[in-house]
């Protein structure tokens, strides 16, 4: 604002930006209102790169984004470990970071993320507060059992690479999407009411359980199991002690060796082929995964546990090369990301929005009902692509979005440990 | 005098600038990082940095880890039983291609009706498995349908057998070619010279046709050995997840950006496979034979 008062004809960048996304099909080749035309079509040669999982680097929302925004969102996507070790090792070759919020352990300390001056960042109080301040709307705190996003969430000030204390104005990185996960059963062939994370253990569903192969994810799926038998008491699931991890993989050596397990799956895919054949009645499993198996007439069910949920969340950063006209692009991306078009989209396959008000706009009032309210669908679910998710009658799995987000028991996350854990994982994989 | 010299270093330039090409190639991007991988072996890292020293910590901790002698028994064992069956699969089809097969036509067509399987991707064909050895899989039913089993047999998905089918599957053309190829050369005077001497055909293949397939053989063996240690999708896939590789663990480890280790990791298993071949050229001298 006190920019724009010292004058009409030192317009910043980002003024700029705005005006040109407005009449972007105008603009070209003409004069507006005193902006040069050079820089309007710079705004048109920006492309921004976003490298990220294929849950959340969708095609469609670099398409929507370009369409709105008057420059080009580019969308790649790749696995968790590619993804990591190419921030890490080619960080030019992306200009917004799409990750999980564990793997600002690894990006931040290396300086490869830019500080998000929050100042510039229009939704921040919108946010849930779980991000912004690791509590419930009630007060109550959040489980800091692994990579709760808060812990990580602000660093001391532009360029720092250290983790702040409390809130900043600095956010390392903007909340996108997120889940509550936990055990996907087959309740046809269960046959009985699961409560437990202990029941993926259970001698009963021998042969016909799975875990997933993602070292860092599928130890802390072990621990809620183990936990919830008895056998451990955690100090942190998210950060073992190299006893605590010695004493899960020789459980987990112990249940392999037993024939325990039919399978570990790595790909989303795996994971419903597993469930939809039968090959496994018990396993760790996405939302969408869940969902998928149903989309086929084969009942599965996301249980609610009483020990609660492990969550993730997913965050986007612009990477610290970006300078300039590029930046300020990034920026308005990142405005644009949460003002509800994307929220709206990913709602629709069983994930939730950091700024749920704005994705409500995109959603109808059935639709909201059943993926954040909990509410019986009144008429057929579908996702964005218009295929059935869930008939009409049916509840969401879980329930509402505090009752699921509400009882978070750890976070994805990578431990102090990992390179040893990531051994005794492979000790207990070739068992 | 200025003339036989002037000449002399002009024949003996002319093999280097031929090879220059791929001797560019050949440094730059396989020289290069190989060498690279060798540094980075020796470097030390903490939390969030590889730092360049020269430690021996990465090899130290590789070596005195009960779990690398696990992964290599595990990794060798899979590629010696490979290894045998493509040997017998692929010395029965070419022998059968070069020896029965009598119109050149017929050889080619069923030459490539072997590749046909190759037209789609490897990661299709490994998982067309999945639902033919599944538990509830064609094979299964068909067993049970058959009364030839009482209930599913797990083993046939998940296990070691469907990685060591899925290998076979995945590999047997990459000894079928080599030893078609060699065998194709054999003169057949020799083998007539053989038969009308009153040789048996048992003899005529161990006197004749295994000595000059050697070459096929050795070629096709060190694909397939190569193959199955450098492989860590199919045991991951076939196995479902339960069983390790060398690389696989290495694939763990560089996903959390344990460089150094994994680097150590490589280069063992480069030297062991390196030996491997070795041995192999040792036992046959695949030049001189491919020259010949």
């Amino acid at each position: 604002m006190a920019k724009r008062a010292t004058g009409g004809r030192k317009i910043t960048r980002r003024q700029l930006l705005k005006g040109a996304v407005a009449t972007a099909a105008a603009v070209a080749g003409s004069r507006v209102s005193g902006v040069p035309t050079v820089w309007a079509q710079n705004i048109k040669d920006i492309k921004l790169v976003q490298a990220g999982g294929s849950y959340s680097a969708i095609i469609d929302i670099g398409r929507q984004a370009t369409k709105d925004l008057g420059f080009q969102v580019e969308m790649q996507t790749g696995a968790h470990d590619a993804l990591l070790n190419r921030f890490v090792t080619q960080p030019n070759s992306v200009d917004i970071a799409d990750m999980e919020y564990f793997f600002l352990y690894q990006l931040v300390p290396r300086g490869v993320l830019h500080s998000i001056d929050l100042k510039k960042y229009k939704w921040w109080d919108k946010v849930v507060p779980i991000f912004t301040k690791g509590e419930y709307p009630d007060g109550r705190k959040v489980s800091r059992q692994g990579t709760l996003p808060y812990k990580v969430q602000y660093v001391d000030g532009p360029d720092s690479n250290r983790f702040a204390k409390g809130p900043t104005q600095w956010a390392t990185a903007i909340p996108t999407v997120y889940n509550a996960d936990t055990l996907g059963i087959r309740p046809d062939l269960v046959k009985r009411p699961i409560e437990h994370w202990h029941e993926l253990l259970n001698p009963e569903f021998k042969g016909r359980s799975a875990i997933l192969d993602v070292p860092s994810i599928g130890i802390m799926d072990a621990a809620m199991a183990i936990e919830s038998r008895g056998d451990i008491k955690y100090g942190d699931k998210g950060n073992m002690t190299k006893e605590e991890i010695d004493k899960t993989i020789k459980i987990l050596i112990g249940a392999k060796k037993s024939g325990q397990f039919r399978a570990f799956w790595t790909t989303f895919d795996e994971s419903v082929n597993l469930m939809a054949a039968g090959e496994v009645v018990i396993q760790s499993m996405w939302s969408p995964a869940v969902t998928a198996v149903r989309a086929r007439g084969i009942p599965c069910y996301y249980v609610p546990l009483k020990e609660g949920y492990r969550a993730w969340a997913s965050c986007i950063a612009p990477m610290r090369h970006l300078t300039g006209l590029k930046l300020d692009a990034a920026y308005e991306y990142l405005n644009w990301y949460q003002s509800g078009w994307q929220g709206g989209f990913i709602a629709k396959q069983g994930y939730y929005s950091s700024v749920p008000e704005t994705a409500r706009k995109f959603m109808t009032e059935d639709e909201w009902g059943f993926w954040y309210d909990g509410k019986d669908a009144k008429s057929d679910i579908k996702d964005p692509y218009g295929t059935l998710m869930e008939k009409a009658g049916q509840k969401r799995d879980g329930g509402a979005f505090w009752e699921r987000m509400g009882k978070v028991a750890c976070w994805n996350t990578l431990m102090d440990e990992n390179r040893y854990m990531v051994r005794k994982w492979n000790e207990f994989v070739s068992a | 005098m200025r003339a036989p010299q002037a000449a002399s270093s002009r024949f003996t330039s002319a093999p280097y600038v031929l090879v220059a090409p791929l001797a560019l190639v050949l440094v730059v991007f396989f020289g290069i990082p190989l060498v690279l991988v060798v540094v980075v072996s020796f470097f030390d890292l903490d939390k969030f940095d590889i730092i360049p020293t020269f430690v021996l910590t990465n090899y130290s901790e590789l070596l005195s880890s009960p779990l690398t002698y696990t992964l290599y028994a595990k990794t060798l064992k899979y590629a010696l039983i490979v290894w045998a069956i493509t040997l017998v699969i692929g010395f029965t089809v070419s022998y059968f291609l070069v020896f029965h097969v009598r119109s050149i036509l017929w050889q080619m067509g069923l030459f490539l009706l072997c590749t046909v399987p190759f037209w789609t991707s490897n990661v299709i064909r490994m998982i067309s498995w999945i639902p033919l050895l599944g538990r509830h899989g064609l094979l299964n039913q068909s067993l049970i349908a058959l009364g030839l089993a009482d209930h599913p047999l797990e083993f046939l998905l998940f296990s070691d057998f469907s990685v060591v089918i899925a290998y076979v599957h995945l590999f047997s053309l990459f000894m079928i070619v080599p030893i078609f190829n060699s065998m194709a050369r054999i003169e057949r005077t020799v083998i007539e010279a053989a038969v009308d001497g009153g040789a048996s055909r048992f003899r005529v293949i161990t006197d004749i046709v295994i000595p000059l397939s050697k070459t096929g053989i050795a070629l096709g063996s060190i694909f397939v050995i190569a193959l199955v240690m450098g492989d860590f999708f199919v045991v991951k896939v076939m196995s479902g997840g339960q069983s390790a590789s060398v690389v696989a663990a290495m694939s763990n480890e560089i996903a959390i950006l344990q460089y150094p280790p994994a680097a150590a990791n490589a280069v063992c298993l480069l030297t062991i496979v390196t030996l491997m071949v070795a041995v192999i050229m040792r036992v046959v001298d695949v030049r001189r034979e491919l020259s010949g």
